[in-house]
């Protein structure tokens, strides 16, 4: 193999036939390139929807109510459905040992909202301190609402990046300045960055405060969880589903509502949602990959194609070459080396060229459910490796019959 | 240097065999010049693939420079056709894609002797068949002649004991195939063994015994008076 004498051989074999080097070249590169494109997509698949779904911690579980759609135990049906802070406490003590992290919410409505002079139309919602872990929320300035702010009833606020941008422009930092909720003078502490856009444009105050300074009584609107990570995915679904199903059979017993009605109440939980979107793209991967083996086998069918054709176009030469002294074993290294030397270089190259593609391409693109196409270079790395073996393989049954034939045979083609 | 005793082949043609060299006697003594003659079908070219291991015997026994040859591996053919043996072919059979001087650097590379060797070796014989001047341009670029010296300087890189030449002239015009025999018939002057296979005349003449096959049989074996080919170039 590192007998220089055949690496000068190959070369001035390669040298005079660029064509034929050229289109064999070719297979390989768009073989190669178009699975490792394959392949990067079927990544920026996962990637797109994983960044949807981080917008919320993984483990989030929600309940959110509505109205009963079935009569149960002498109640008509049409009744709305009221999450109360009774609710919140005793699920909160029922299973204290697998919750992580918990907050209701209310949203304080029928509000009115300043700063200075101006009017803002920003929704405020009375949440606890553990919801900024729950609704994953990072904080680009000051703090988050603790849990100090909500025993002393604390009139602070926490206000998106938006409401940042498009109000507070002309001061520094909105720390310290005061917006009034209904003439109640409450003071920024921080601000939140989200996902999405939309979720910026909130005030939080502390739930207490919300409750007792704008009427909302023992009300809430909403109740959030998220439940300690597991590192195991099938574990963390099983565990999500069974905290929503246990959640959701405390909250139907808690307001008298029919085990099957389904829209008195909804209780979410992201893994489970995520569980239906990883099978998804599961799938899409598994197609992807099935799409990048066939486009592989169209290329070893290819190289050995053209290798067949090479041994048969050289069949002359080998009957030459043979009675010049030249050995059946060294027939065979010589044609498999050169095959073996192209594939490789053009393999290679067909993957610097993808890589490099999706490298400087990839991260720009910018569409719903596809991030940074990417591909392991591992995996790429083994396509091309199989690829170069299988191409040999096929080389080696021509080379090696080629090889065997009888000299003047060789010699009487034409 | 070459002995074959009661040699025969036969070739299978579907269902029939074709006995072609029915017990052939031959004995040649190192700085022959030996033409071999006979009508196609003969057998000629066959005795010829045979003494050049190209193709294996049925029966005999084949001594070449008193190695029994027989029973050869694909491996031991090769080497043996490497280091005893070199062909000129009628057709020439030059690797189309290499210039005239590595096509007679071939054979050098098969013994494995250095490239820079291998070159200068090669320039050497491309000289002496007086073609030193196209030593780079490709077999398409040179006329039958000259691609027929370029196979004789070949033949001779590897210094072979046995030189086969098997129609050498077959392709050539009368001009040109006395200028490559003037090139053979000088190269037996310094020693080397030669057979030429051929079925003209005057060619055979050239060489200094006749061998006649007819039917996979000789029929006649003669020391002849050679004619010189310079005097007709």
């Amino acid at each position: 193999m590192f007998d220089i004498e055949r690496w000068q051989e190959i070369f001035d074999t390669i040298r005079k036939n660029k064509l034929r080097t050229f289109l064999t070249g070719l297979s390989v590169a768009s073989g190669i390139f178009i699975l490792v494109i394959l392949l990067g997509f079927g990544q920026g698949m996962q990637n797109g929807i994983e960044q949807e779904f981080k917008q919320d911690a993984s483990t989030s579980v929600w309940a959110w109510p509505g109205v009963t759609s079935k009569e149960f135990k002498g109640l008509n049906p049409g009744r709305r459905i009221q999450f109360v802070n009774e609710n919140f406490n005793t699920v909160s003590s029922m299973y204290n040992d697998v919750i992580e992290y918990e907050s209701a919410r209310i949203f304080v409505r029928d509000v009115t909202v300043n700063y200075g002079k101006e009017a803002l139309v920003y929704s405020v919602q009375g949440v606890a301190s553990d919801f900024q872990f729950i609704e994953n929320t990072g904080m680009i300035d000051g703090r988050f609402i603790n849990y100090q702010d909500e025993i002393a009833l604390g009139k602070v606020a926490i206000i998106g990046k938006k409401i940042r941008t498009d109000v507070f422009n002309e001061v520094e930092t909105p720390i310290g300045e005061f917006v009034d909720i209904s003439g109640i003078p409450f003071k920024i502490i921080g601000v939140f960055k989200e996902q999405r856009e939309r979720e910026e444009e909130r005030i939080y105050i502390p739930i207490t405060t919300a409750q007792r300074v704008f009427n909302g009584g023992n009300r809430v609107n909403n109740l959030s969880y998220t439940l300690p990570p597991v590192q195991n995915f099938d574990e963390a679904v099983a565990q999500a589903v069974n905290f929503k199903n246990s959640l959701q059979t405390y909250l139907q017993q808690a307001h008298t509502v029919a085990p099957d009605d389904t829209g008195a109440m909804e209780v979410w939980s992201a893994m489970e949602e995520a569980k239906r979107y990883y099978g998804l793209t599961g799938n899409i991967k598994i197609f992807f990959w099935f799409v990048g083996i066939c486009t592989i086998v169209a290329g070893v069918v290819g190289v050995s194609n053209i290798m067949l054709i090479v041994v048969r176009e050289r069949t002359r030469e080998i009957g030459i070459r043979k009675a010049l002294g030249a050995k059946p074993w060294s027939i065979v290294g010589m044609i498999l080396h050169e095959a073996i030397f192209v594939t490789a270089i053009s393999g290679f190259g067909g993957l610097i060229f993808s890589m490099a593609l999706l490298e400087l391409v990839g991260p720009n693109i910018e569409v719903d459910y596809v991030v940074n196409p990417s591909v392991s270079f591992n995996v790429a790395f083994a396509t091309v490796i199989v690829l170069i073996l299988a191409g040999t393989l096929a080389g080696f049954v021509p080379a090696w019959r080629a090889a065997r034939v009888q000299v003047i045979e060789s010699l009487r083609d034409e | 240097m070459i002995e074959i005793k009661d040699l025969h082949k036969s070739y299978k043609m579907g269902s029939n065999s074709l006995h072609v060299l029915k017990g052939i006697n031959f004995t040649a003594e190192a700085g022959e010049l030996v033409a071999i003659m006979g009508s196609s079908g003969s057998g000629k070219s066959t005795l010829l693939n045979i003494l050049g291991i190209l193709d294996g015997a049925d029966s005999g026994e084949y001594t070449l420079d008193g190695v029994p040859i027989e029973d050869l591996t694909e491996t031991k053919a090769a080497q043996y056709r490497n280091k005893f043996l070199g062909f000129v072919f009628q057709s020439f059979n030059l690797i189309n894609y290499k210039s005239a001087l590595e096509n007679v650097a071939l054979p050098l590379y098969y013994q494995k002797v250095g490239r820079k060797e291998r070159q200068e070796k090669a320039l050497n014989y491309l000289d002496k068949v007086g073609l030193k001047e196209w030593a780079s341009h490709l077999p398409s670029e040179l006329s039958g002649g000259q691609k027929q010296r370029v196979a004789i300087a070949r033949a001779m890189a590897a210094e072979p004991k046995v030189l086969l030449a098997d129609e050498p002239t077959g392709a050539l015009d009368s001009t040109t195939s006395y200028e490559v025999m003037a090139l053979i018939q000088k190269i037996n002057d310094e020693g080397n063994t030669i057979l030429v296979v051929t079925h003209e005349e005057d060619i055979a003449h050239m060489c200094k015994r006749i061998v006649h096959l007819k039917d996979g049989v000789i029929v006649e074996d003669k020391k002849v008076k050679q004619v010189r080919a310079e005097q007709y170039v």
